[in-house]
């Protein structure tokens, strides 16, 4: 080792930036592909329940009569089936974790669009 | 002949964050004998496979460990591969070692960092978890996981990585070598650290290869086991050297991870040298019919992974071994003999990650 190894890092840990991030302060760093969680544009859904099936920890509930989907953000693990397997493209993954929650809380119900039946070109309103 | 007493050590721990137990047998401060208990934390993973379909248990197998979890969900989808006799584009397997290299870095930095912690050198430890944040930024930008990747898949993977971004990691990983050299000079050249270290739980080669030592326990004892010279993914065709010291003590366990930094980033390397454009994954259908073992080089050492299938979408059975669990016996051998005070750094030495060992 040189000499003035030591003086050398202090001066550097002195006059740089700090390596970690003030984080609620600035947002944490985030890439395209993080998963954070899973979001659902409720106007898209046709409740055919693949994601329901897909799912490794059945977080994901869908009733079909009522309409309504739901999410258990604490079973769930974030793997992105869901949003690979969806035929609609309506479920989304959002780049930002979730703060952090009770058990109560976890659990996510929106009330979805549902099959789409009368339309004449069910295709290409499926794409949108 | 003094009295015999016994201390408890863990399963909470200042220095061990893993759940393991020791009853330790102390004559005044030498340790004669060691009983081991886990199952502090068994979460039937395992048992989950006749649950889940196969290729949605790849995302449960992922998290039987924290740290070393993309090996595990790519030996699982080995197993089932075998068994399904797919063959994974050459790509996807180029691809599938380059993650597990870059596992390997961030196991090794953490644990340089936690053992640095635990004999009390505390800014080596941010050091090497500053080090460590680089490598996990590369994981999340082209995985999208930090340590759990959720990458791999049965029949290739899910992700590819731009070659743009395959330059960028490997400049980043040249630029931060000599970070890393700095690092692990600390370990292999500061006296204050040999004075710790050296000499200090000493396993035998004989007894290393006796009690079934893996990875950079047994290879730090002479044994110069490394599961990936048997070429899976792509390491056929990786040009590399496994690190072997013949000390056996935990200075030389040490140096075995630190030497395995710059083994990683070479084959991190050599692989985005020799990739070749194509495909990623190939599409499945069917359900696995017969059984399979798969062995995988882990931070840690040797995993196995066993897979039972009876032809429809779930599993039979599915077994885990795994490199901790192995390395308990020799653990057991290291710490007969010691004195109390060096207790944790033998713990630590082999790397425990009790998560793992239970599943």
């Amino acid at each position: 080792m040189a000499y003035f190894e030591m003086a050398k890092t202090v001066l550097k840990s002195l006059f740089s930036r700090p390596a970690t991030l003030m984080y609620p302060a600035k947002p944490a760093k985030k890439s395209p592909l993080t998963r954070g969680h899973v979001t659902i544009s409720p106007d898209g859904c046709i409740t055919c329940r693949s994601c329901q099936r897909k799912c490794p920890t059945q977080a994901i509930c869908v009733e079909v009569k009522e309409k309504t989907w739901q999410i258990d953000r604490l079973r769930c693990i974030v793997c992105n089936c869901c949003v690979e397997v969806c035929p609609t493209k309506c479920l989304l993954m959002d780049t930002q974790y979730t703060a952090a929650m009770t058990a109560r809380e976890g659990i996510y119900k929106v009330t979805v669009a549902g099959p789409k039946k009368k339309e004449p070109a069910p295709a290409a309103e499926k794409k949108e | 002949m003094s009295k015999q007493i016994t201390v408890p050590f863990g399963p909470q721990h200042p220095v061990l964050p893993e759940p393991i137990h020791l009853d330790l047998v102390l004559e005044d401060e030498r340790v004669v004998d060691v009983i081991p208990s886990i199952g502090y934390v068994h979460r039937g993973l395992e048992k989950l496979v006749e649950k889940r379909e196969y290729p949605e248990y790849i995302y449960v197998a992922e998290r039987i460990c924290g740290i070393c979890s993309y090996i595990h969900s790519n030996t699982y989808a080995e197993c089932v591969e075998q068994i399904m006799k797919i063959e994974v584009p050459e790509r996807a397997q180029y691809l599938r070692t380059i993650w597990s290299e870059y596992s390997r870095l961030h196991s090794h930095l953490l644990w340089l960092g936690l053992f640095a912690d635990g004999m009390g050198f505390e800014s080596v430890f941010m050091n090497a978890w500053k080090l460590r944040e680089h490598i996990l930024d590369d994981m999340e930008a082209t995985t999208g996981g930090r340590v759990i990747q959720g990458v791999c898949k049965v029949g290739g993977v899910r992700r590819d990585i731009t070659p743009e971004k395959l330059d960028e990691m490997v400049k980043g990983l040249k630029a931060l070598e000599p970070a890393f050299r700095d690092l692990t000079d600390v370990f292999l050249k500061d006296a204050s650290v040999s004075h710790r270290l050296r000499g200090v739980g000493i396993l035998q080669q004989g007894d290393a290869y006796t009690m079934g030592a893996v990875g950079p326990t047994a290879r730090a004892s002479g044994v110069a086991i490394d599961l990936r010279q048997t070429g899976y993914n792509a390491y056929d065709r990786i040009n590399f050297k496994p690190v072997v010291e013949h000390d056996g003590d935990c200075y030389a366990r040490c140096a075995v991870r630190a030497k395995e930094l710059f083994t990683s980033v070479d084959i991190i390397e050599q692989c985005v040298k020799k990739m070749t454009e194509g495909p990623v994954d190939v599409k499945v259908t069917g359900a696995p019919d017969g059984e399979y073992f798969a062995r995988a080089e882990q931070p840690r050492g040797e995993v196995v992974h066993y897979i039972k299938g009876n032809g429809k979408r779930n599993l039979v059975r599915h077994r885990v071994r795994t490199p901790t669990f192995t390395n308990i016996p020799p653990l057991v051998t290291l710490l007969k003999g010691c004195e109390l005070a060096d207790v944790p750094m033998i713990v630590l030495s082999i790397d425990p990650c009790v998560g793992c060992a239970e599943r």
